[in-house]
C-alpha cells in the first residue's frame, strides 16, 4: 500500500548520526585570518540552544571552526587539543598552523569507515606569518585555500565569497587587476554581511555571531579598534594574536 | 479503467494513487512543493475571533518568502489560516471562497462559518490527505463566533482556542497557560500575538513578522504585519557593482525586423463562373 | 576478508560498494550470527517523558513527573525520574528507565570512587555532565546506546550549571533546557520566563514558572501524568520533593459541543 501499512517488515537500526545546523567560513587575508561561525544549535526545527560555539581558539596562531553533527564536533576539537597539549609537553612550544592541519587530516582519516560526520576549517597564521584557512572533509581530504564556507548555509555563502573574495563574475577595469588580498576591514564587513544574509534565508542560522581574528605577530591592530567589545584571546606576548568579536543575529 | 467498470468494486478508485507509487518506486519522484512550515492560530473572546499567522514561507531550510500572507480571505465575515503546502491551501481556499459566494448569492443570506467549514472538510476527505492542507478557520456568523481547525485528511476541531503548523505545540503552551474565556479584544490580540511569537522564536520552520485578523458581529480586521520583530538589519557594505563588471565574451547583432515586398499581381486567369 | 566494523572477518563483495562510500548508517545491514547472543537497546521499551530545568537565582530547580509508560499503557505511576549525585547535583532523565537505573548505578561507582581517593574534592555539576557525555557518546560509537535524554543540573562555587546530553552523545547547556516533548511545548514558555532573568529570580517565581509548564504538558503530552516532582540545588544543597499533585481545569469543556455543526 502507498501508505506502506503492508510494505515488509523492517528492522530499524540505531542512526548514530543527526545534523544541528549552523554555518561557519574564514577568510585568509596577506596578515591576518578570520574565522567566524552562528551560535544557533538546533535539531529538526527546533533550536536546542541559541549559544553553543563552533569556533575553538586551539593556540595563538590556530583557531578550528567544526560544523554537523555536534557530538562528533565537540569530541573532535577535544582530542585535537590533547594532541596539541602533547605536543606542546614533548617540544616546548606550539604546533605550526601546516602542521595542525596535516594532523587533522590524519585523526579524521583514522575514522575513515565510521566518520567524524563534521566539516573543519582551520584557520591561522603559517610560520612564515601569512594569513591562511585550511578546509577539510568528513574523512580528511583538505585543501589550503583563502577563504571556504561550510555548514548549512554553505550554498548560500560560498558564491558570495567567491564573488566577492575571489571577485568572480567579475571583470577588473581596464588596465588594472583585482586586488590578491583584501583588507581586514573589507574582510570583517563581508563576514558579517554573509552571516546577516544567511539568517535572513536560512532556518537554521541564527542567534548570535563569534568571529576570531588572528593576526600575524607585530602586526599593528588599529583596524579592529572599531569594532566594540573586542575580546583579547593571546596568551603569550610578542607572538601573533588572537582576538574575538561577538555579534547578535537575529533568533526567529 | 472505464472498460472495466462493471466489475470495478464500489467505492473510491485508486488506480492514480498506484500509479503515482508505481512512478515512485521506478525513481520518477512526484514534484516538490512549497510547504509553509507554520504557525497559525485561532483565538476566540467575548465578541469575536482573533486569527494570527506568522509570515514565514520554507523550501526545506531555505526561506522562500520572507512575508508571506498565510490569512486567506473566505467571505466578509469569514478568513482561513493555511499551513502545509502552499499551493494547496490558496487554491482550497480560494475554491471554496468563491463557492461560499455561489452559495450566498443562491440563498441570499450571509455565509456562515459551519458552510464553509462542511465544504472544506468534505473537499479535503475526498483527496484521501493528497491535498496537504491544514487550517485554521474562523469567522462570525448569525450564530455568533466560530472557530475551527481542519485537518489534512478532512477531520475537524472546535475548540475555544486552536493551533496548527510545525509551531503549533509552542503556540499551544501560550494558550493552554494564558487563555480564558471571555477576553476583551485587547487582551485577545495580545495573547494571539505572543502565541506567533512563540511559534516565530522556538519553531525554525516559522519566523518574520505577525499578522492577525479580528472577526466581530460589526466587520472585519485584518492587521497584516501587525508586529514586526524580525526587520532585516543594515548590511555592513554596499554591494554595486561598478559598470563594465560583466565580461563582454562576444558581441553579435543580430535583425530582427522581416523585411517585406508587397506585389500586387496584375492580370492572371479569369475567374470560373460557369 | 572486510574490515568494516559491522561485517569484520566476513568475505568481501566488491560488486556492492567496492569502495565503502556509503556511511555506515545507510549500508545494508549483515547477517550476524552471533546477533542472538547480543541484545542490545534497538529501541526504549518502559520509559519516561520530559524532563524540565531552569536557572535561577540561586541555583536551579529541575522537575519531572512520576509515570513510567510502556509504549501507551501507563505502566508505573510512581517512579522517581530525578536523581541526586554527590552532594551538588542532580540528574533527570527521560526516555528507556532501565538505562537510567543503569546509570544511577554508574554514578553511584563514580561517587565512591572519588570519595575512596580522600582528597577531599567532590565532583560537581559540571564533571559529571562530562563524565555522562563521554560515557553516552563512546556508548553511541559502539553502536550500543543508553537510550536516554538526560538533563544534568546543579550549584557549585557559587555558579549554576545546567546541561544536556542525549544518547548520541549531544550536549548543550542553556538557561532553560526540556527533554522530550517539553522541548517543544515547555521551552517555549521556559525561555519567555526565564532568559535574561536567572540572576533575578526568586525560588517562588521560578517554581510558579516550573509547575505551569508542568501543567501545560500534562494538558498536551499524552505519555505524561498529573503527578510529579521539583529538584532544587542551592548552596544550601540538593532537595528533591515528595510527589506534587497538580491541579487542573477543564471547566472550558462545558461549552463544547461536538467537533462541526452539532449544536447540542
Amino acid at each position: 500500500m502507498p501508505d506502506g501499512s503492508f510494505s515488509h517488515p523492517q528492522q530499524r537500526q540505531f542512526n548514530p548520526y543527526t545534523e544541528n545546523g549552523g554555518t561557519i567560513l574564514a577568510i585568509a587575508g596577506k596578515d591576518f585570518s578570520v574565522i567566524a561561525g552562528d551560535t544557533r544549535q538546533s535539531e529538526g526545527y527546533s533550536i536546542q540552544t541559541r549559544y553553543a560555539p563552533k569556533v575553538f581558539r586551539l593556540t595563538d596562531r590556530a583557531v578550528l571552526a567544526v560544523n554537523g553533527f555536534a557530538a562528533d564536533g565537540n569530541m573532535f576539537v577535544k582530542k585535537v587539543q590533547q594532541r596539541l597539549e602533547w605536543y606542546r609537553h614533548a617540544h616546548a612550544k606550539d604546533m605550526p598552523l601546516g602542521a595542525i592541519a596535516r594532523l587533522i587530516q590524519t585523526m579524521l582519516y583514522g575514522r575513515r569507515f565510521f566518520p567524524y560526520y563534521v566539516y573543519n576549517i582551520l584557520g591561522g597564521i603559517e610560520e612564515d606569518g601569512t594569513g591562511a584557512v585550511y578546509s577539510f572533509d568528513p574523512v580528511g581530504s583538505y585543501e589550503r585555500e583563502a577563504c571556504r564556507a561550510a555548514g548549512a548555509a554553505q550554498s548560500l555563502v560560498q558564491p558570495f565569497l567567491d564573488n566577492q573574495i575571489y571577485f568572480k563574475n567579475q571583470q577588473a577595469p581596464a588596465g588594472q587587476s583585482h586586488p590578491l588580498h583584501l583588507p581586514l576591514s573589507d574582510v570583517l564587513a563581508i563576514v558579517i554581511d554573509s552571516f546577516t544574509s544567511a539568517t535572513e534565508r536560512h532556518i537554521e542560522v541564527g542567534d548570535g555571531l563569534e568571529i576570531y581574528v588572528v593576526l600575524t605577530k607585530g602586526r599593528p591592530t588599529q583596524d579592529l579598534e572599531g569594532y566594540r567589545g573586542v575580546k583579547e584571546l593571546t596568551t603569550r606576548p610578542d607572538g601573533d594574536r588572537v582576538f574575538l568579536i561577538q555579534r547578535e543575529l537575529k533568533k526567529d | 479503467m472505464a472498460a472495466t467498470s462493471a466489475y470495478n468494486s464500489p467505492g473510491f478508485d485508486f488506480s492514480n494513487t498506484y500509479r503515482n507509487q508505481f512512478l515512485a518506486d521506478r525513481g520518477v519522484p512526484l514534484p516538490k512543493a512549497t510547504s509553509t512550515g507554520t504557525t497559525i492560530v485561532g483565538c476566540l473572546f467575548k465578541d469575536g475571533i482573533v486569527l494570527g499567522a506568522d509570515t514565514r514561507a520554507t523550501e526545506g531550510p531555505i526561506v522562500a518568502d520572507k512575508n508571506c500572507e498565510k490569512i486567506h480571505f473566505i467571505s466578509d465575515n469569514i478568513r482561513c489560516c493555511g499551513a502545509g503546502t502552499a499551493a494547496d491551501t490558496e487554491f482550497t481556499t480560494a475554491l471554496i471562497s468563491s463557492n461560499i459566494e455561489m452559495h450566498a448569492l443562491t440563498t441570499g443570506r450571509k455565509p456562515r462559518v459551519v458552510t464553509a467549514m462542511t465544504m472544506l472538510k468534505q473537499m479535503l476527505f475526498r483527496y484521501q490527505g493528497n491535498i496537504g492542507a491544514a487550517l485554521v478557520l474562523g469567522g462570525v456568523d448569525i450564530t455568533g463566533p466560530q472557530l475551527f481547525t481542519i485537518h489534512p485528511h478532512g477531520s475537524t476541531d472546535k475548540l475555544p482556542y486552536v493551533t496548527m503548523g510545525s509551531g503549533s505545540l509552542a503556540a499551544m503552551a501560550i494558550f493552554e497557560s494564558q487563555w480564558k474565556p471571555d477576553m476583551e479584544r485587547e487582551e485577545a490580540l495580545h495573547l494571539v500575538t505572543l502565541a506567533i511569537s512563540a511559534g516565530i522564536f522556538n519553531d525554525l520552520g516559522s519566523g518574520s513578522n505577525v499578522d492577525a485578523c479580528v472577526i466581530t458581529a460589526s466587520g472585519t480586521e485584518m492587521l497584516r504585519n501587525f508586529v514586526k520583530p524580525n526587520e532585516r538589519v543594515e548590511k555592513e557594505r554596499r554591494y554595486v557593482f561598478r559598470r563594465g563588471t560583466t565580461a563582454i565574451k562576444e558581441e553579435k547583432v543580430r535583425r530582427w525586423v522581416v523585411d517585406e515586398e508587397e506585389v500586387t499581381p496584375v492580370g492572371g486567369e479569369e475567374m470560373d463562373t460557369s | 576478508m572486510d574490515h568494516f566494523p559491522l561485517s569484520w572477518g566476513r568475505p568481501r563483495n566488491d560488486a556492492l560498494d567496492a569502495f565503502n562510500t556509503y556511511p555506515m548508517h545507510k549500508r545494508p545491514t549483515h547477517h550476524d550470527t552471533f546477533a542472538d547472543g547480543v541484545q542490545r537497546t534497538q529501541q526504549p521499551i518502559v520509559t519516561g517523558t520530559s524532563v524540565l530545568a531552569i536557572k535561577y537565582k540561586d541555583g536551579i530547580m529541575m522537575a519531572a513527573d512520576t509515570l513510567a509508560s510502556y509504549g501507551s499503557l501507563a505502566r508505573f505511576k510512581s517512579i522517581q525520574r530525578l536523581h541526586t549525585v554527590g552532594s551538588s547535583t542532580v540528574l533527570g532523565a527521560s526516555g528507556d528507565l532501565s538505562d537510567f537505573q543503569y546509570i544511577q548505578s554508574l554514578m553511584e561507582d563514580l561517587i565512591i570512587e572519588e570519595h575512596t581517593a580522600g582528597d577531599h574534592h567532590e565532583l560537581g555539576p559540571a564533571e559529571i555532565h562530562e563524565y555522562l557525555a563521554q560515557v553516552l557518546y563512546s556508548r553511541r560509537t559502539k553502536m550500543d546506546p543508553l537510550w536516554n535524554s538526560l538533563v544534568v543540573g546543579g550549584r557549585k562555587d557559587s555558579k549554576n550549571f545546567l546541561a544536556y546530553v542525549d544518547l548520541l552523545g549531544t550536549t548543550y547547556s542553556s538557561s532553560s533546557i526540556a527533554t522530550g516533548y517539553g522541548a517543544y511545548i515547555a521551552v517555549p514558555l521556559l525561555r519567555n520566563a526565564v532568559d535574561g532573568r536567572e540572576n533575578t529570580l526568586t525560588e517562588e517565581e521560578a517554581r510558579k514558572i516550573i509547575v505551569d509548564c508542568m501543567r501545560v504538558l500534562f494538558y498536551r503530552d499524552a505519555r505524561s501524568l498529573n503527578k510529579f516532582q521539583i529538584s532544587t540545588v542551592t548552596d544550601a544543597g540538593v532537595t528533591i520533593s515528595e510527589p506534587i499533585q497538580l491541579e487542573t481545569t477543564w471547566s472550558f469543556a462545558e461549552g463544547i459541543r461536538g467537533y462541526g455543526a452539532q449544536t447540542q
